[in-house]
């Protein structure tokens, strides 16, 4: 059916810290939660390795929305690494608002190794946030689309 | 451009059910930089590896792609299965298909999509991989266990056995944790201090074994193989090595009514105490927060009494640093507080006991040496109540959500022990159901049931109300029967759950381990590492981990011990390549990377750089000290000229992840 309407897929780029979140990712997987596809993680050592740069290009390539979780404050594996995420990301983040990226297009979410739940709620309740607000344009790099 | 090859694992049918597999592999085969893509049933089996390794070696391949499993489960297998053909294992990717993918989605379109798209990825990663070398870093051989009891005991002994040094970090005056206050154990009933005496002597015996009684970790730095810890060692206002333990201080003191923790408040001990005849160390200790001396300059009997003069009323706290290669955790439990459980009236009487004061009313060298009495008055009760799961099992947020495994079992024994001692006492058990999976676990409830005639009813403790009288009203549900029961009782038991000791949490952010959201330190791998932590080099023993009793504490414990003894006995580690790197020519010496660093692992040298006219300058800049660098990436993001990255995971490969899961279809 060429004319039917497809239902809008956000594209949702989710930072993982390898110690917390992602275990928490991986744990939601082995209870079977479910959150949607739309969702796809990239592994990185520490919610603080996360530049914004990286935060930029995947909205400029098209993301909906951007997630970047990690571990608890006072958890952080290297001990303070989600404290430096925090800041440079209420920075960025108010930067975006202000470019025209909504703020709910972008989070900052503490999930422990033992959080599989909140893992899949998080995600649950991101998507549907994202998708409400529909396609982002803003940033986005018109040539990347053919 | 890589030659890469991609290997997509079915996982029985764990992958294959909701991915369609042979999509997966057909798709990725058409990738840039692809020259080979398959798929298979078990990619970590023998069978599958051969298949990878076959590949490199026939394909030539200088990257690899697993669409498999989590990378925290067989990253380090496929790793060193290429390593084994001579590919450096840091071309490998891992893209998680199982549990970020088939695990979750139910529809196979879906999910196959999904799982091309991390293909992808991981594919665009490796595209940028170079291969990394593993430093080594040498391993200080000599462990540290916090918590001394029964776990930390057995940890200890087995560590000390292989020949390696041991320091054990106790928080309280004396070793032997909460089996102490035990009396008899179950499923044999041998008595509690008759087993594990002996092995706190042994531990102050072994000269392998350091005691730190007392004593707090103030600070933890470093990583596995190389701790460095400070351990704050608590005035006792004693001198250790004066003291003979002979106790004459206790018996001067006057002051006589400071609640005695041992028997959990129900007697009083001095100011200065040894916490029980079998202590170890057998010190005194004094008490700041009771002793007059301490607290007004007035009193000094204790100094004047000792003919060891070992009391030392100017003691500070003192801090010892020292180095391990390995660090265990056996902190143990506590019964929780019942103050929130009201219709237990546990505030409301003295009648009304938790297990632990229980098992101190039966014990020989408790308050009441043995005999069964009522707190209140001193009488013998001559109708018990039971009840289990208090503040266990409990969803409603007042108490624990998790079953504390050992209360059906101490339970079954208190209520054993009552009627064979007292065999004109009525038992009552009052139950949820009676769990006792356990060897010869079952065998022993049922002989609480049968032989010694203990009335177990199914149904919960609605109220207990002391009444002005002494006796205790216990109003419950027989849920079998189908009826409300009335007990007047003498005595009211509560199995109070279990939970972690306080200190763990901060202990645990000092460890960077983890814990779960009931404040249990998790383990590596709840099937495959279940007595290491996630934090390399910080194992695991006893009921820090989760509720357990003494067989499963010593299994466990010993269980860390091997593990502890498999790393001392490494003389050198490798060490995690993935570790910034700053591009001399870019940085600019600002020193933000610096400033970031948790560990200080970077440190300005001064470079000479040759200038374009052939003259030379001398610049400063940002080196990083593969050894220390734990590869955080912090410095990475501080860098303002874009000249630290990290190995690994740098700035073009996330990059190209990006890209990978944001490209337009
Ligand atoms: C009423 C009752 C009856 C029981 N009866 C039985 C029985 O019959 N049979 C049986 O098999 N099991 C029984 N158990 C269970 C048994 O007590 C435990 O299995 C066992 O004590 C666990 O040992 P552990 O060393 O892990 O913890 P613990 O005994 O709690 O020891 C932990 C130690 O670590 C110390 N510590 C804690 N935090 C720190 C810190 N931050 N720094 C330094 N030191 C610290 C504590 O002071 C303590 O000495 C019973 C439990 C209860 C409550
Ligand atoms: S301090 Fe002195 S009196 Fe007290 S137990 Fe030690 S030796 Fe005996
Ligand atoms: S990555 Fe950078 S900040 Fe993190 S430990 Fe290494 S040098 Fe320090």
């Amino acid at each position: 059916m060429p004319n039917e309407v497809k239902a809008f897929k956000p594209k949702i780029v989710a930072f993982c810290c390898n110690w917390c979140s992602y275990a928490g990712a991986d744990l939601a997987g082995t209870n079977r939660l479910a959150y949607p596809a739309d969702v796809k993680i990239i592994r990185v050592p520490c919610s603080c390795r996360v530049n914004p740069m990286f935060i930029l290009r995947a909205f400029q390539r098209g993301a909906d929305g951007v997630i970047l979780c990690g571990c608890h404050p006072g958890d952080c594996h290297y001990t303070t690494g989600n404290y430096y995420a925090r800041r440079r990301m209420t920075l960025l983040f108010s930067m975006l608002d202000f470019l025209g990226i909504e703020k709910e297009r972008t989070r900052v979410e503490w999930v422990s190794a033992a959080e599989g739940a909140k893992f899949a709620a998080t995600m649950n309740d991101f998507v549907a946030t994202v998708t409400a607000l529909g396609e982002n344009k803003r940033l986005e790099d018109l040539r990347c689309k053919e | 451009m890589q030659k890469i090859g991609v290997f997509v694992c079915w996982c029985g049918s764990n992958i294959a059910q909701t991915v369609d597999v042979q999509a997966v592999s057909d798709a990725l085969a058409k990738e840039p930089g692809v020259v080979y893509s398959t798929n298979y049933q078990y990619m970590c089996s023998e069978a599958g590896q051969n298949l990878i390794k076959d590949a490199v070696k026939e394909y030539g391949l200088t990257g690899v792609v697993i669409c498999s499993c989590s990378p925290r489960m067989h990253e380090a297998t496929f790793r060193k299965a290429v390593a084994s053909v001579g590919l450096n294992p840091y071309m490998l990717e891992v893209a998680n298909i199982r549990e970020q993918c088939s695990w979750i989605h139910k529809d196979k379109e879906v999910g196959t999509e999904k799982a091309i798209i991390l293909g992808r990825a991981a594919i665009a990663k490796v595209q940028l991989n170079a291969p990394l070398q593993a430093g080594e870093s040498p391993v200080v051989k000599r462990a540290l266990v916090i918590g001394g009891g029964i776990a930390g005991i057995q940890t200890a002994l087995d560590i000390a056995e292989a020949g390696f040094e041991v320091d054990i970090v106790e928080k309280n005056p004396t070793i032997g944790g909460k089996m102490t206050q035990i009396d008899k154990t179950f499923p044999t009933l041998d008595c509690a201090a008759c087993i594990l005496t002996p092995k706190m002597v042994d531990c102050a015996q072994n000269e392998k074994i350091h005691i730190y009684s007392y004593s707090e970790l103030k600070e933890v730095k470093g990583f596995v193989g190389n701790f460095s810890v400070k351990i704050n060692k608590k005035a006792r206002y004693v001198d250790e090595n004066k003291c003979t333990g002979c106790g004459e201080c206790t018996t001067k003191c006057p002051m006589k009514n400071v609640p005695n923790e041992f028997n959990l408040g129900m007697d009083n001990r001095r100011a200065i105490y040894i916490p029980f005849a079998q202590a170890v160390p057998k010190v005194a200790t004094i008490d700041p927060n009771y002793c007059n001396m301490l607290k007004n300059g007035k009193c000094g009997l204790c100094a004047k009494v000792c003919g060891a003069g070992a009391i030392d009323y100017k003691q500070q706290d003192q801090v010892i640093e020292e180095k391990y290669g390995a660090i265990v955790v056996a902190t143990g439990y506590n019964p929780i507080k019942l103050d929130k459980f009201d219709e237990f009236g546990y505030s409301l009487s003295k009648d009304v006991i938790t297990s632990l004061e229980f098992e101190r009313l039966t014990n020989a060298a408790g308050p009441t040496s043995g005999t069964l009495l009522r707190p209140s008055d001193g009488k013998h009760p001559h109708t018990i109540v039971f009840v289990q799961c208090v503040g266990s099992r409990d969803t409603s947020g007042c108490g624990k959500p998790y079953c504390s495994k050992i209360c059906c079992m101490y339970t079954a024994k208190h209520a054993m022990l009552t009627r064979e001692k007292y065999p004109d006492t009525d038992v009552y058990v009052f139950y949820i159901d009676v769990r006792s999976p356990g060897k010869n676990y079952d065998e022993f409830y049922r002989r609480a049931v049968e032989q010694y005639g203990v009335h177990y009813i199914k149904g919960m403790v609605g109220k207990v109300a002391p009444r002005a009288d002494g006796k205790i009203m216990v109003q419950a549900s027989d849920l079998l029967a189908n009826e409300q029961l009335h007990i007047e009782a003498d005595l009211v038991v509560l199995a109070a759950a279990i939970e972690p000791d306080k200190s763990a949490r901060p202990l645990a952010t000092m460890l960077t381990a983890s814990m779960d959201t009931n404040d249990f330190f998790t383990e590596a791998h709840a099937k495959l590492r279940p007595v290491e932590s996630p934090t390399a080099g910080i194992f695991l023993s006893g009921a820090c981990q989760g509720p357990k009793d003494i067989p499963d504490t010593v299994s466990q414990a010993s269980a860390a011990a091997a593990k502890v003894i498999g790393l001392l006995v490494k003389d050198k580690l490798t060490t995690n390549p993935c570790v910034a790197q700053s591009n001399e020519l870019m940085c600019n010496g600002c020193s933000s990377c610096e400033k970031v660093c948790p560990y200080g692992a970077i440190t300005y040298i001064d470079k000479e750089f040759r200038m374009p006219d052939r003259t030379t300058r001398i610049r400063r800049v940002a080196s990083v000290n593969p050894a220390v660098c734990q590869g955080c990436g912090a410095c990475t993001v501080a860098c303002p000229s874009g000249a630290m990255d990290l190995k690994g995971f740098s700035n073009s490969q996330i990059m190209a992840e990006v890209d990978a899961i944001c490209q337009m279809k």
